[in-house]
């Protein structure tokens, strides 16, 4: 018990130091939950100059060449510390859940019609935001309230975009790209759009709002459950 | 006559640039001699062939593609048929005016693991008479052969182990080479320097934190001034005729932990001017004291001579990182005008004397504190323009707040000390403006928007054109005047530089550099 109980404080403390060398050395350009921002995103189960452990212990000693990702100075210690504590902000840890992830893919794939719009390993709709990982970086909670209120929280990079030509066709999306004078912009059914911008009528991008249908009444509780415990298994080719 | 021209190229090749023809830029429009385009760091072309009429027709004339994949943040230098410019990280490449073909390289092997903030940058060389200096991302100072990139001397600046890297273009006046530093993200202690330019010898070091017994070293309590920063890392301009350099300083060490440093922490987030031959302290004006939100005063102050309220002035133009212009008197330092250009936090307001009244509100807190601008500013680094013509100053705007957490920081060498942690805002897009203001009043004249914050400078020219780029690899022409778009390309490529134009050959061109691409244009 006692040996237990030392192994997890000492655990709890390695963690904390790992968390504040993070906040104090990495999150300035990483973000505080390793969001992003003049960095890379951390917060995904596969970095791309670091796909195994050593690699990132690598990265964060020697920086990585080319890019504004400098060497860090850290001591070897510090650096185990810090790319632990990385590994685990792509990584959430599942609690248990109640639902049943073989009925919930069917929901998936069926009547909730998710695959129209999200894509798991390169297959589906490409309108929303690829789920391949969603399971190793959303919890639970997370997944049923982005099912039932999807403005709560929308995913970087997803800007909702209403545009109005000058013959008044009205073409809604989902922002792919955009520069000073042009915007693309890809509708649910899949297809991009691209317009200049001084051609449109209307320009309108809603930061708040989101294309996914929220499943609040259309899911059962017990559907929901399901679908949240498959979403919950996407955690990526291992 | 097309012998005649090619006769005249061997001597035109002898790459000599001796301190009389920088001091007399201007009358040589064709060429760009210095960082800034002049001493007066003006960043203005007289050159007017490609003009409000014509700029429509703007073509690719040559490109020129650098190895890195670092930010491509080179004013080039011309003169004499040659183009000199630096790739990221720290080498130079002479290039062929009419081609772009590369005539030299120098390339600087760079050690593993060089702490550095923002990148292993450089934005570009100075030249005086047959020598091209380059400062280093490891902090080394170094004189090449004009002719072919051979080094001439190489001097250690600083130890990059403790952080201090040279990502500024160095500054060549009279008999030597005027070189800053970077770092103030890791503690170190600022500083500027002479050198001379034959021998590398070391002439003046003026340190941005002053030690013991020195004027200032009051304003920092107990020995924080040791890693105080107000690093010095953007090209300054110089006055011959005051014999004085301008130079921006950046944010005290740390960035936003204000209690390790209590006081006005003298002289960061400043303009300092200092006698050129000497490196003594003349006078200093600090906009910000005390900053807690790593805003930093480096930008290029830039010079003017003009009439201020019926009495002819030598005065200086500031468009400020935190949000405000501010015109003061050159000769004496006094505050004369500071007008804010877009929407700021940090301060309640600007006093009489031109001190800020700060807002405690955007001091970095536990819950975070939204501050405007956020860390990367209004402004940066890249340069604002002034026209004789229009008499506006164009200044690209960075429109962008961000949260501040407060964080634990203890120095330790080489290592980031901040004292806070950063989260963008969800809620809103950031954007950019191009905005052109009256030089003397501040009054905002036109404002042209862009997709997000730029990192581009600004080029206005004779032809009544103004130069700039986006994020997103526009690049465009507005009218000087009205601010109308005339003319754009997408260039494919983050534009992090400079516009600047020269002459060769009797054709205009412009040039920027976007990506990995140096794009030269001119006229078909």
């Amino acid at each position: 018990m006692r040996t237990l109980f030392t192994f997890v404080c000492a655990s709890a403390l390695l963690a904390q130091t790992g968390e504040s060398i993070y906040l104090t050395q990495c999150s300035i350009c990483h973000g505080q939950r390793g969001e992003g921002g003049r960095g890379a995103i951390l917060a995904k189960p596969k970095l791309l100059h670091a796909p195994d452990d050593r690699a990132l212990q690598r990265v964060i000693r020697r920086g990585i060449s080319g890019t504004g990702m400098p060497g860090t100075g850290l001591a070897d210690s510090e650096i185990e510390l810090v790319a632990a504590y990385v590994r685990s902000l792509g990584r959430v840890r599942q609690a248990p859940l109640p639902g049943n992830p073989e009925r919930g893919r069917a929901i998936y794939n069926g009547r909730a019609g998710c695959a129209a719009c999200h894509m798991i390993d390169a297959r589906g709709g490409s309108h929303g935001p690829e789920l391949t990982t969603v399971g190793a970086i959303r919890g639970g909670d997370y997944l049923r309230e982005s099912l039932v209120n999807p403005e709560a929280d929308i995913t970087r990079g997803y800007v909702f975009v209403r545009a109005v030509t000058r013959d008044k066709r009205v073409v809604t999306g989902t922002r792919v790209n955009a520069d000073t004078f042009t915007i693309q912009l890809r509708d649910p059914a899949g297809v991009v759009h691209s317009f200049i911008k001084s051609e449109l009528a209307e320009l309108n991008i809603d930061l708040r709002k989101s294309t996914m249908p929220s499943y609040r009444g259309k899911l059962s509780a017990e559907e929901l459950d399901d679908l949240v415990a498959w979403l919950a298994t996407l955690q990526g080719a291992q | 006559m097309k012998f005649a021209f090619w006769l005249l190229v061997p001597a035109a090749l002898a790459q000599n640039v001796p301190y009389q023809r920088i001091l007399n830029a201007a009358a040589e429009p064709d060429n760009w001699l210095t960082y800034s385009g002049n001493y007066q760091a003006h960043h203005y072309s007289a050159l007017d062939q490609i003009n409000t009429a014509n700029v429509n027709k703007l073509k690719v004339s040559w490109m020129y593609q650098i190895r890195g994949r670092q930010h491509f943040e080179a004013t080039p230098l011309v003169f004499d048929g040659m183009m000199f410019l630096t790739d990221p990280p720290s080498d130079v490449t002479a290039l062929d005016l009419r081609t772009g073909r590369p005539i030299w390289q120098y390339r600087r092997p760079i050690p593993d693991g060089v702490p550095v903030c923002c990148g292993q940058v450089n934005r570009g060389v100075a030249a005086l008479d047959d020598q091209i200096f380059v400062g280093t991302i490891d902090s080394h100072l170094v004189a090449l052969d004009a002719k072919t990139g051979r080094v001439r001397w190489d001097v250690e600046v600083a130890d990059y182990k403790l952080a201090y890297t040279i990502t500024v273009a160095p500054l060549a006046i009279k008999d030597m080479v005027i070189i800053g530093i970077a770092g103030a993200e890791y503690g170190v202690r600022g500083f500027l320097d002479a050198y001379d330019a034959k021998t590398g010898k070391r002439r003046w070091r003026f340190w941005t934190t002053p030690g013991p017994g020195e004027p200032g070293n009051e304003t920092w309590s107990g020995d924080s001034w040791k890693y105080g920063g107000a690093t010095t890392w953007v090209t300054g301009s110089f006055d011959p005729t005051l014999n004085l350099i301008y130079w921006g300083t950046g944010n005290p060490g740390p960035d936003y932990d204000g209690t390790k440093r209590l006081g006005d922490n003298l002289y960061s987030d400043s303009v300092i001017a200092l006698d050129a031959d000497t490196g003594k302290l003349k006078w200093h004006f600090q906009f910000i004291p005390h900053d807690v939100n790593d805003i930093d005063s480096n930008q290029v102050p830039v010079l003017l001579d003009a009439s201020w309220k019926g009495v002819s002035r030598k005065l200086m133009l500031f468009g400020n990182r935190n949000a405000f212009y501010y015109v003061l008197d050159r000769a004496t330092g006094e505050f004369l005008m500071a007008k804010q250009f877009t929407r700021q936090t940090w301060a309640k307001s600007i006093d009489a004397k031109g001190r800020p009244v700060p807002n405690p509100e955007a001091e970095p807190n536990e819950k975070g504190a939204l501050v405007y601008p956020d860390d990367d500013g209004s402004a940066n680094w890249f340069n604002p323009s002034y026209s004789p013509r229009t008499k506006l100053f164009y200044q690209n705007v960075r429109e962008k707040g961000a949260f501040y957490f407060k964080t634990a920081t203890s120095y330790e060498p080489g290592k980031l000390y901040l004292g806070a942690t950063k989260r963008d805002l969800t809620t809103e897009e950031p954007y950019g403006t191009l905005r052109a203001w009256n030089a003397l009043s501040g009054e905002q004249a036109w404002s042209f928007r862009v997709e997000s914050p730029p990192w581009c400078g600004v080029l206005a020219t004779a032809g009544d054109l103004v130069f700039s780029g986006t994020m997103e690899g526009d690049f465009f022409a507005l009218h000087a005047v009205t601010g109308k778009l005339l003319w754009r390309i997408q260039t494919g490529g983050e534009i992090w530089s400079n516009p600047m134009s020269y002459r060769t050959g009797g054709k205009q061109y412009i040039v920027i550099a976007a990506g990995s691409s140096l794009i030269s244009f001119a006229l078909e």
